[in-house]
């Protein structure tokens, strides 16, 4: 059964008509284009589609179109605010936080998740929150060195 | 055919002629000076070897300084995250003195690129480099040429400086490169002894200079093969058998085709859904009902090191120098060890993928691969259509590791939209990438080997079965040494349950584990320092070099194994290069679990075109090696892959980083591999440390906590 669904997409007002069991994923990928949130595992195990749902990270290929019905999405295609980046995706450039960039939308996105909850963490704080985004090429020391300068350059910015 | 039209709209600069003439090049790119190149007589066996195709035999990439002064370089390898386009532009802009942002790599298009093998064993930047290199400077000579006859004076009075060619005496007599390549037509073929720089001349490379990709990647923009689209594509999701090696007996789909919008293909074996939204194509292919008939090998990871003892092919006698009896002789005390290590899988982040489309004329591909041009004869020859009908366009690869060499994602694609006409999508679940990946292979070594009482290294007798020979060298310096090799390279037809092949520096992870923890089962037994005990059986300088800087990053006190401290050390070499490694660890004695806590690298790669790169490939292979060492393991049945997602394939995480400090010893000799050599030593240092811990010697990787105790159990 198709049904209206109506929220909020990286600033927008967006509509669709659709079966509400259709994940997040492939909504995002296939209707709206937005091929920045990657499919990798389809099972929550990697963390590659994370997007931001009313501000916290989550895993969508494990959430259906019908559940953020009325929510607020960002997408990694919405998170620079035009030609500014957000922080933590300029501290992934700056820090060289990436190889073959594959898992790196999802781990900004949830870097961006973490700090929404916990604005000044850890080091321990932020390897607990990024334990289950993985990264096969092995970027994981430049990704913590890059989530604790944007969370440095977040709380000295306010 | 309004939609074909639109479609082709989408795939630019086609090329309808063959593409291995140096003139269709031109005339597809139009003015400009061309010098054409080839990487080496090494890569053109290689290619021989792998391709039926007549191959240009005088070049396999080319540079192009433009009308404009901008420069590009058309190679055939890939960016797959290892940072070959910044590398590559880096040298390029030094060689030829034009500034580092005017510089572009044009890469992996088999229509824009000349033939090339693919991107893998680390030989980019140390075979493609100075053959690139070579050009820049025979370009450089050109426009010095066309300098000096514009401004009416002579080659040697000139210099350049970000593209301006000026005179040394009166720099106000200056010309553009761009004023010298307006209008010019100009071919040249690089010679082979065109004299490059000095090294101490470059001012860019040496230098460190981040990735140039990081804007795309870190904004979502960057496009890989699945965020490919054109009009009317369809998502492909395809019948996949049980286990490996079953046939198909029969298939109904009759439940599959009443979904709304979905096309089914069948011919033969290939059985598919196709539908524009690919969680329907997915929905449909759960509906199909098969037969198989499995035909299992009888194996499964409870007897995989038996079964390959029982099959072993012939052994090839590598090396054979002096006289093993004569060096048992010598020996006070010997070792016989086997080593295991078992089936690895690549896990890149991205799973193969590609996307097709078939005009009725030529065949279009968009393939994450490492092997454009091998995957345009594949598909060519499987299809029965001409190579240069078929045209492979690599996006952004998402990870390779030696999995995407193999391009069968692409071949599925290929057929599905010959067959229907239409753009298809073959995005292979996380499942089917377990499925298909050619695993690194599961390995038998057995090392025989003995000191005198001095600590000298009498003999070494040395058998690797299935790993292949890469990494087998002896390192160290021993009179009386054999070397025998059982089976070709990392794949061995009929005796795998499932395909296997080249994973990041190929049979040296497995050989180095091997090598290096019977040498410090040696020098555990003779009381002496493992560091110490090394230098006292190297002859090897670049091996010294490499080991004595790394002690130091540590400030590595000396004093026998097992100390009870945790440390390991470990040295290697992969691809040219030379590697050595320390880590500490710690064991939880309960659980068995081992976590790293720091790993010192030193690095010895010749010339060093680009740190920040290399040490980041240092990073990543000392992060992507623990996964290996420690944890990953493919569960299996015959032919039945039962790991199918990261919930059972642990690879690692964040929690299981360790500190890591590197150094590049900068050389001025020619530039060696940088992606592979620093995950070489990762099991044999973590297993080395393992031992200074606990006394507990780890034999088989990868070295999970149950193995761990057991080993623990026999202290």
């Amino acid at each position: 059964m198709k049904a209206k669904i109506e929220f909020t997409l990286n600033g927008k007002n967006v509509s669709v008509e659709l079966e509400e069991s259709k994940k997040l994923l492939w909504v995002l990928r296939t209707h709206f284009n937005l091929t920045g949130t990657k499919y990798g595992c389809g099972e929550g195990y990697c963390g590659a589609c994370t997007v931001l749902i009313n501000n916290s990270a989550t895993r969508s290929c494990a959430t259906t179109i019908g559940e953020v019905a009325g929510k607020n999405v960002i997408t990694i295609e919405g998170l620079a605010q035009g030609e500014k980046l957000h922080p933590v995706q300029q501290a992934f450039a700056d820090h060289d936080a990436l190889q073959c960039g594959y898992c790196t939308p999802g781990m900004i996105m949830n870097a961006v998740g973490l700090l929404n909850d916990q604005p000044n963490p850890s080091r321990e704080d932020i390897i607990l929150g990024m334990e289950d985004n993985l990264c096969r090429c092995g970027a994981h020391n430049r990704i913590l060195d890059a989530i604790e300068a944007a969370a440095n350059e977040m709380q000295n910015g306010k | 055919m309004d939609k074909a039209k639109n479609i082709q709209d989408y795939i630019e600069g086609h090329t309808p002629s063959n593409t291995i003439k140096r003139r269709n090049f031109i005339q597809l790119l139009g003015g400009g000076i061309y010098v054409f190149f080839h990487a080496g007589a090494a890569l053109k066996l290689m290619a021989a070897d792998g391709d039926q195709r007549q191959l240009p035999d005088d070049f396999n990439a080319f540079l192009r300084i433009h009308e404009n002064g901008k420069v590009s370089c058309y190679t055939g390898k890939i960016e797959m995250g290892q940072g070959a386009n910044t590398g590559l532009a880096m040298m390029l802009a030094d060689e030829l003195d034009v500034a580092y942002e005017n510089v572009e790599m044009v890469m992996g298009d088999t229509d824009l690129c000349p033939w090339d093998m693919g991107t893998f064993g680390s030989l980019t930047t140390r075979m493609f480099g100075p053959s690139m290199l070579a050009a820049a400077a025979e370009a450089r000579q050109v426009l010095l040429e066309l300098a000096a006859e514009k401004l009416g004076t002579e080659v040697d009075k000139l210099e350049v400086t970000e593209g301006v060619v000026f005179n040394r005496q009166n720099k106000g007599e200056a010309v553009t490169y761009a004023q010298l390549t307006n209008g010019q037509r100009i071919e040249r073929v690089a010679k082979k002894d065109a004299t490059v720089k000095d090294y101490s001349k470059y001012k860019i490379m040496g230098k460190l200079k981040f990735r140039a990709d990081s804007m795309e990647k870190v904004t979502g923009k960057a496009k890989y093969s699945g965020d490919m689209r054109l009009p009317g594509m369809l998502y492909a999701r395809l019948l996949r058998p049980p286990s490996h090696g079953a046939k198909l007996i029969s298939v109904n789909t009759s439940e599959a085709e009443k979904i709304d919008g979905v096309q089914i293909v069948k011919d033969g074996d290939l059985v598919a859904a196709l539908h524009e939204d690919p969680e329907m194509a997915e929905k449909a292919r759960g509906l199909f009902r098969a037969k198989f008939e499995k035909a299992d090998k009888p194996v499964n990871n409870d007897n995989i090191f038996d079964y390959l003892k029982e099959r072993a092919p012939e052994g090839n006698v590598n090396i054979n120098e002096g006289d093993l009896s004569k060096g048992e002789e010598l020996a006070t005390s010997v070792f016989n060890t086997e080593f295991h290590d078992g089936y690895v899988a690549h896990s890149p982040m991205e799973p193969h993928t590609a996307m097709a489309y078939f005009d009725g004329d030529k065949m279009t591909v968009w393939a994450g691969t490492q092997t454009p041009f091998p995957a345009q004869s594949n598909i060519a020859r499987i299809l029965g259509m001409e190579a240069e009908k078929v045209r492979v366009k690599p996006p952004y690869l998402g990870g390779g590791f030696g999995g995407k060499s193999a391009h069968g994602q692409a071949v599925e694609a290929g057929k599905l939209a010959k067959l229907t006409g239409k753009p298809i999508m073959v995005d292979w679940t996380r499942e089917e990438e377990f499925f298909y990946d050619n695993f690194r292979p599961a390995a038998v070594l057995k090392v025989n080997s003995g000191i005198d009482d001095a600590g000298k290294i009498t003999f070494w007798d040395y058998h690797v079965y299935y790993a292949g020979d890469r990494g087998s060298e002896t390192l160290y310096d021993v009179p009386h040494q054999k070397r025998t090799v059982y089976g070709r390279g990392w794949r061995a037809p009929g005796i795998h349950p499932f395909d296997t092949g080249a994973w990041r520096g190929p049979g040296n992870s497995t050989n180095t584990f091997a090598r290096e923890t019977q040498v410090d089962i040696m020098a555990a037994k003779a009381g002496i320092d493992p560091v110490e005990f090394r230098l006292k059986n190297l002859k090897d300088q670049r091996a010294i070099d490499v080991l004595e800087a790394v002690a130091e990053m540590a400030d590595w006190k000396p004093g026998k194994s097992p100390s009870g401290r945790g440390f390991g050390v470990a040295i290697g070499s992969d691809a040219g290069t030379y590697v050595a490694h320390i880590a500490k660890v710690d064991v939880n004695k309960e659980t068995g679990e081992v976590k790293v806590l720091k790993v010192w690298v030193a690095q010895e790669m010749g010339f060093c075109v680009n740190p920040q790169g290399a040490t980041i490939q240092m990073e990543g292979c000392i992060n992507m090696g623990l996964g290996y060492s420690l944890k990953e393991v493919i569960e299996f049945e015959g032919g039945k892959v039962k790991t199918k997602n990261f919930d059972t394939y642990e690879i690692p995480r964040f929690s299981w980083i360790p500190e890591i400090e590197t150094k590049i010893l900068q050389r001025n000799t020619p530039p060696q591999g940088g992606g592979e050599p620093a995950i070489v030593c990762m099991g044999a240092v973590i297993g080395n440390a393992i031992y200074d811990q606990t006394g507990a010697r780890l034999l088989e990787m990868a070295m999970t906590p149950d193995k761990v105790l057991q080993a623990l159990k026999n202290v």
